[in-house]
């Protein structure tokens, strides 16, 4: 064990990826030589650790930084491609929709792409809408592809490592706002499985589902709550596809209410397809109407002030929360 | 002066190919007016063989074939077998990808057609992704795309292009120009006439050629295949062609001026090889006629083969998606 930032422990992963295979190598705009100097960079240094062959800088072109992790990893390489912000990831997606998630269905079977795209995501740093943008609803209602999205320097380095060794294409989200966030990381090759969302706090009445930096305002909310006497299970969803269904329901059927919160837009946001989940198969269960926190039906603005309102805060949880409970 | 490569095996190889292809889609037409026979939007390369066969006929085993939706010709130049080629087509179970892939989603990875896509100018990233793979593994091979003239509009073929160049990726970009994006005519939706001139602009060979002379075609593929195969970078090739039927079957072509038609008729790439080959003497008519009657019997055997093998089952409706599926 030992103290890492978050962007540290993706450094490590990246590294001990490149290390273990030589078949994985590096790509995106700014990955070798990138324009910020900072150690909590995931691609940090691994130019001069690996050189050029293995860490290449693209041209400015998300078509083709996707087109070549899903032709290279037809032909037995893992590339492992970065796409800057996450709304970028709209110029690269026909090469993830239409190829990485439907050529292997459609060679049945023959083909198998095992590449692995970082993208970062995040709202709170005033570049507005074109830069924040938070799209996994679209990637996980793509067939063939899986996205995870780690919220703990711990998971960014055991699900990125994953990630990079899985057969299969991989989407991995990091919040920007983690970059610096502090946190104990296993030393090694460590590995997170997919699928496997992870207990954070056991509670009785309200199971509370969040994923990346929403975790952390769903904490800032458990104390308000907990005043209350309002007592809220809350889980880290880590992955997005595969979804560990198994540990939502469980859940709730333990504690009989659900509260879903993510930063992306509520309106056909991934809460909606959890919502739908409980509500077909653990409706009896249900003490009170499935909640979502999200962001409302606007762009990312930039002023701080429209910020506030776009981003949920622990006091959107905590009436949520309150609703369901109806206190 | 460019180099002849062209001895009269060969010569014998690259028509039996191309008539091959010719009775192999020729059948399709006919199947496909048939109700129910052919399901899915069938799109042909009638008369544009010369590209296919001349362009595939010049490469090794080891190097990599990235094709698009007419993709019939560029998988029998490279030996496909020839009956899970038809089943497949039919969308049966005992097509080479299981009934998954049907006319448009071809992809026999055994013959290095690694893959085909169908998004009008996806080909060319997914081969600066092979090609990458072949430069860093230093492999032997190389990676040829073929694209129309109607993908060349596509962003993402700048993209390939411009990617290439800058990593000298052994990659050969083969632009089958047929004269026709949709029902659009090239002076219609391309700014310049001779997209080879393009090569320019990422610093890489670009040449034409006659794309109905099939020994021209043959000729130029091995220069530009030895150039990428050297280690110097990417390459365009532009053959130009004509599309003698519609975009797909289901295209009537009634915006087709049929003085034009008729013009490329006369060039047909077989008919004028089928010529120079009586004149030159390397083939008698008997011989010819021997040669196209087998064409004739492998296909029909392929469609005997497709015939008897059913559609695939519900059971593999849902497989294949990924390599580890999620357990739940």
């Amino acid at each position: 064990m030992s103290q890492k930032t978050f962007g540290q422990a993706l450094n490590e992963a990246l590294t001990i990826s490149m290390e273990t295979d030589e078949n994985v190598f590096i790509a995106g705009e700014g990955v070798g030589v990138s324009i910020h100097q900072d150690s909590n960079m995931a691609t940090y240094d691994l130019l001069k650790k690996f050189g050029p062959r293995r860490v290449k800088d693209t041209p400015v072109s998300e078509a083709a930084i996707a087109g070549l992790a899903v032709g290279a990893s037809c032909m037995g390489l893992r590339p492992v491609v970065e796409i800057m912000f996450f709304p970028f990831i709209t110029l690269a997606s026909d090469m993830l929709v239409n190829h990485a998630g439907k050529l292997r269905y459609m060679s049945g079977g023959k083909s198998s792409f095992p590449l692995t795209v970082r993208v970062k995501a995040g709202v709170g740093f005033g570049a507005g809408s074109q830069h924040s943008h938070n799209l996994e609803s679209w990637i996980a209602h793509s067939p063939g592809l899986k996205i995870v999205w780690p919220s703990t320097p711990e998971d960014a380095k055991g699900l990125l490592l994953t990630a990079i060794f899985d057969p299969d294409p991989v989407i991995v989200v990091e919040d920007m706002m983690l970059y610096r966030m502090l946190g104990e990381v296993q030393t090694g090759d460590i590995r997170t499985p997919l699928g496997k969302a992870r207990m954070v706090s056991p509670g009785s009445d309200c199971t509370i589902v969040a994923y990346g930096v929403a975790l952390y305002t769903v904490m800032k909310a458990l104390n308000p709550l907990s005043e209350q006497g309002i007592s809220c299970e809350v889980i880290d969803l880590r992955s997005l596809v595969p979804l560990d269904k198994a540990c939502i329901l469980d859940s709730v059927r333990k504690t009989g209410r659900l509260v879903v919160v993510h930063e992306a837009n509520r309106f056909c946001g991934f809460g909606a397809e959890l919502a739908a989940m409980v509500a077909e198969e653990a409706f009896e269960a249900l003490k009170g109407p499935v909640k979502r926190v999200g962001a409302p039906q606007i762009p990312v603005p930039t002023a701080p002030t429209h910020e506030k309102i776009f981003k949920p805060g622990p006091e959107d949880v905590v009436l949520a929360v309150r609703e369901t409970m109806k206190k | 002066m460019k180099k002849n490569q062209i001895v009269p095996n060969l010569q014998i190889r690259l028509y039996k190919s191309m008539i091959l292809t010719r009775k192999f889609e020729e059948k399709i037409v006919a199947l496909s007016q048939e109700p129910d026979r052919m399901p899915g939007m069938q799109i042909l390369a009638n008369g544009q063989e010369a590209v296919a066969t001349g362009i595939v006929s010049a490469l090794k085993p080891e190097d990599v074939i990235i094709s698009n939706h007419r993709s019939h010709g560029h998988l029998l130049a490279r030996g496909t077998d020839l009956n899970s080629l038809m089943a497949e087509i039919m969308v049966k179970d005992k097509g080479v990808n299981g009934g998954k892939a049907g006319t448009l989603h071809l992809s026999v990875p055994d013959v290095n057609v690694l893959m085909t896509s169908t998004v009008v100018g996806a080909g060319p990233p997914l081969a600066i992704g092979a090609a990458f793979a072949q430069q860093y593994k230093r492999a032997k091979g190389i990676t040829v795309v073929f694209f129309g003239d109607g993908a060349a509009a596509e962003g993402s073929v700048h993209e390939a292009m411009n990617l290439a160049g800058v990593w000298k990726l052994p990659l050969l970009f083969v632009c089958e120009n047929n004269c026709w994006a949709g029902a659009q005519r090239l002076e219609e939706h391309c700014a310049t006439q001779h997209i080879f001139q393009r090569a320019k602009g990422y610093d890489m060979p670009g040449q034409n050629v006659d794309g109905n002379d099939v020994e021209a075609v043959y000729n130029l593929a091995v220069e530009l295949v030895e150039y990428c195969r050297s280690g110097k970078g990417p390459a365009l090739m532009e053959a130009l062609t004509y599309r003698m039927r519609g975009h797909g079957e289901q295209d009537r072509q009634h915006y087709v001026d049929l003085r034009e038609l008729a013009i490329w008729k006369a060039k047909c790439p077989i008919r004028r090889y089928r010529q120079k080959l009586l004149n030159d003497g390397v083939l008698n008519q008997a011989q010819i006629k021997t040669i196209d009657q087998d064409a004739e019997t492998r296909v029909s055997a392929a469609v005997a083969f497709g015939d008897e093998s059913p559609y695939p089952g519900p059971e593999t409706a849902l497989t294949d998606v990924f390599v580890q599926p999620p357990s739940a």
